[in-house]
C-alpha cells in the first residue's frame, strides 16, 4: 500500500506530436500531490502516464521511465492492465457503470480482480469502501439502484471507493471537482485529506484554493505556447510555491496574471 | 448612419409572427409524411383482413374443395397448413438467428474496438456490400455452391450426432438428404443475407459507448474483454436486441432464397437435416399464387396476415425485452 513514485526524463507524444517534455519529479508515499497549471499544458496527459491508461488512445506513446517502489512501469515486461489495477483513478466527470446498481459498481473492479468472492464478503467490501469514500450514509438503504440515480457529488463519491475497493497503492484525481458544486467539492475535498492516511494521491485540478487546501506538494506545469510541448516548471512544497515560487512564470499564474 | 447600421430588432415589432409559407409548408410535409406511414399500414392490414376473411370464415368444406393444396382426406384444414408453415417459418429463422447473431456481433466488435482503424473501415464497407447482393444471387449461390459444400458435412453431423432430434438421419434410408436441400442450408444462407444488417446496426451502437466508461472499466483494470463486458455490452444491450429483430424481420419475410434451396414440404419435425420437412410462409405463398384460383389467393392471403401477425409480435417482444430494464439503461 501506498507506494511512491519517481519519474525520469519523461516524454509524451501523440504520434509524432510531443505533447509533455521532459518531466521528471518524485511523488512521496502518503502524501498528497497536485498538478496545477493553464489549459492544454499537459497536466492530465501527464497523470494519465502513471497508470498507463495514456496508451488508449490510438499512436500516443512514452519515452523515459515511471518507477513506482523502483520497478519501471514502462519496462517491457510490466502488463499495463497490472499497472491499472495498483494505480486507481477517478474522472473529471463522475462515470459509474449506468447499467449496474450503486453494489455493483463499487464491487466493478474488485470481481475482476479475484472473479467471485462470497456474498457476506462482497457487502462488507460495499460498506467499507462506501464508508471510505464518506457515501455510505447517503445510500445504505438503496444499494441496489442504478448508480446514475445519484447526484453528481454523490456519483464522483462513488467512483471513489469504486476505485479505493480494489485497494491501488496510488490514486489518480483528474480534476475530480470540476464538474460538481462547492458543498460536493468540500465533500471531496474532506474525503482527500482521509484517504491521504492510505493512499498516495496525486490530484490534478483547476483551482488554485483547491491545490492550496489538500496538497503538500504542487507541482506546476506551462506550456510556451500553441503546438510546443508542456513542461513541468517547478514543483516544491505547496506552501512555497503559493508563497515564494522560485520561477517567475509560477508567481505570475499563482497571482491570476494569466492562465 | 449607414443602413447596415440599422439595429435588426428594431424592424421586428413584438406581436409580429413569422410563419412564411415555406415555414408552414414544411410543417405540413412533415406531418404528412408521418401520418402516410400509419395509413399505409392500416392499409395494408385492411387489406390482409377483408381478403383473408372468406378463407378464414369458410365452415362449409367449400375452401377444401376448390383449394388443391389443402387436402382434407389426409385430414388437413387450412389451419393446419398455416400451422406448419408457421413451424417451418419459425425453426428456420431461428436458426438463421442462432448462427448469426453471435458472428455479428463478433465482426462488429472486431471493426468498432480491435481491428487496427484502416483494416475497420474497409471491412465495414465490405460487410454493407453483403446487404447489396440480391437474395436470388444468394438462392442461386446457396442452391449451387453451398450446398454440394455442405452436404458431407451433414453427413458427418448425422453420423456422430444423430442422436440429437436435430441432426437426426431420415428414419426410413437411415441417411441425411443427399441432395442437401434441407432446412439447416435454408437457414445457413438466411443467415449469411442477414449478417449484415445485424453487423452494421451493432457495430454503430458498439462506436457510441462513451468513452467516459469504456475508461472507467480500463483504469479499474479490465482486459480489453472485460472492458467490453463491462461498458460496451450493457450500452448496447438494446442496440443488440434491435439489429437482432431487424434481421429477424428479413429473415421470416425472406422468399426467393428460401424457394431456390428448400425441398419443401409440410410437417412439425426438428430434422433439420431431411428434406421434405418443412417450408416457409412466405416461400409457400410464391410458389402456390401464381397457380392459385380465387378461394386459393384468399386461403394464401390468410398466410400473409399470419405472416404479418408474428412479425408484428416479434417486434413487440423486442420493444418489451429493450424496455424491461430502462431504468438501467445508458439513456438516464
Amino acid at each position: 500500500m501506498a507506494k511512491r513514485i519517481d519519474v525520469n526524463n519523461l516524454n509524451v507524444y501523440y504520434g509524432s506530436f510531443l505533447a509533455v517534455e521532459d518531466v521528471s519529479l518524485s511523488i512521496e508515499p502518503k502524501s498528497v500531490t497536485a498538478f496545477i497549471g493553464p489549459s492544454g499544458c499537459g497536466k492530465s496527459t501527464f497523470l494519465r502516464t502513471l497508470n498507463r491508461m495514456h496508451e488508449v488512445i490510438p499512436g500516443a506513446r512514452v519515452e523515459g521511465e515511471v518507477l513506482m517502489d523502483g520497478t519501471n512501469l514502462y519496462d517491457s515486461n510490466v502488463d499495463p492492465v497490472a499497472v491499472r489495477r495498483h494505480v486507481g483513478m477517478v474522472f473529471q466527470r463522475p462515470n459509474p457503470f449506468p447499467t449496474m446498481s450503486i453494489a455493483e459498481n463499487v464491487l466493478a473492479g474488485v470481481k475482476l480482480n479475484n472473479g467471485r468472492m462470497s456474498k457476506g464478503d462482497g457487502e462488507d467490501l460495499v460498506e467499507q469502501s462506501l464508508r471510505g469514500a464518506n457515501l455510505w450514509d447517503e445510500v445504505k438503504d438503496r444499494l441496489d439502484k442504478p448508480g446514475s440515480s445519484l447526484s453528481g457529488g454523490q456519483q464522483q463519491r462513488l467512483c471513489i471507493a469504486r476505485a479505493i475497493a480494489i485497494k491501488p497503492d496510488v490514486l489518480l484525481m483528474d480534476e475530480p471537482c470540476s464538474a460538481l458544486d462547492p458543498i460536493s467539492t468540500l465533500a471531496i475535498e474532506d474525503l482527500i485529506q482521509e484517504l491521504k492516511t492510505d493512499y498516495t494521491i496525486v490530484i490534478v485540478t483547476h483551482n488554485m484554493q483547491q491545490a492550496a487546501r489538500v496538497s503538500e506538494k504542487t507541482a506546476f506545469f506551462n506550456i510556451a505556447g500553441t503546438g510546443k510541448p508542456g513542461k513541468l516548471i517547478e514543483m516544491d512544497d505547496t506552501t512555497t510555491i503559493f508563497s515564494a515560487p522560485s520561477e517567475r512564470a509560477t508567481e505570475d499564474y499563482i497571482s491570476g496574471r494569466f492562465g | 448612419m449607414t443602413t447596415t447600421d440599422k439595429r435588426v430588432a428594431e424592424e421586428v415589432p413584438l406581436t409580429a409572427h413569422r410563419r412564411s409559407l415555406t415555414n408552414v409548408g414544411f410543417e405540413w410535409l412533415s406531418t404528412g409524411a408521418a401520418a402516410l406511414i400509419l395509413v399505409l399500414l392500416a392499409a395494408v392490414a385492411a387489406f390482409l383482413l377483408t381478403e383473408a376473411w372468406p378463407a378464414i370464415t369458410d365452415t362449409s368444406g367449400e375452401l377444401a374443395d376448390k383449394v388443391s393444396w389443402i387436402k382434407p382426406e389426409d385430414g388437413e384444414s387450412l389451419l393446419q397448413v398455416v400451422g406448419y408453415l408457421i413451424f417451418g417459418t419459425l425453426l428456420i429463422s431461428a436458426i438463421a438467428l442462432l448462427i448469426a447473431t453471435p458472428l455479428s456481433i463478433g465482426i462488429a466488435l472486431f471493426i468498432s474496438h480491435y481491428a487496427p482503424r484502416r483494416l475497420a473501415a474497409g471491412l465495414g464497407y465490405l460487410i454493407d456490400l453483403l446487404a447489396a447482393i440480391p437474395s436470388v444471387v444468394y438462392g442461386l449461390w446457396g442452391a449451387i455452391v453451398l450446398i454440394p459444400v455442405l452436404q458431407p458435412f451433414y453427413a458427418w453431423l448425422a453420423t456422430y450426432f444423430g442422436w440429437i432430434p436435430l441432426f437426426a438421419p431420415d428414419p426410413t434410408t437411415g441417411v441425411v438428404s443427399p441432395t442437401g436441400r434441407v432446412a439447416l442450408s435454408a437457414a445457413l444462407v438466411l443467415a449469411i443475407m442477414i449478417i449484415p444488417i445485424i453487423t452494421a446496426v451493432t457495430r454503430e451502437v458498439f462506436l457510441q459507448t462513451p468513452k467516459l466508461h469504456e475508461e472507467a472499466a480500463l483504469a479499474m483494470g479490465a482486459t480489453r474483454w472485460e472492458m467490453i463486458r463491462m461498458a460496451v455490452f450493457p450500452f448496447g444491450r438494446s442496440g443488440i436486441v434491435g439489429a437482432t429483430m431487424l434481421g429477424l424481420g428479413r429473415a421470416l419475410g425472406e422468399t426467393m432464397a428460401v424457394y431456390m434451396i428448400l425441398s419443401v414440404g409440410l410437417s412439425t419435425s426438428f430434422a433439420i437435416l431431411q428434406s421434405g420437412n418443412h417450408n416457409t410462409i412466405a416461400a409457400y405463398i410464391a410458389s402456390q399464387f401464381p397457380e392459385a384460383n380465387m378461394q386459393g389467393v384468399s386461403a394464401l392471403i390468410a398466410m400473409g396476415l399470419a405472416l404479418f401477425i408474428i412479425t408484428l409480435l416479434v417486434n413487440m417482444l423486442a420493444r418489451w425485452i429493450v424496455s424491461r430494464r430502462s431504468e438501467f439503461s445508458g439513456a438516464n
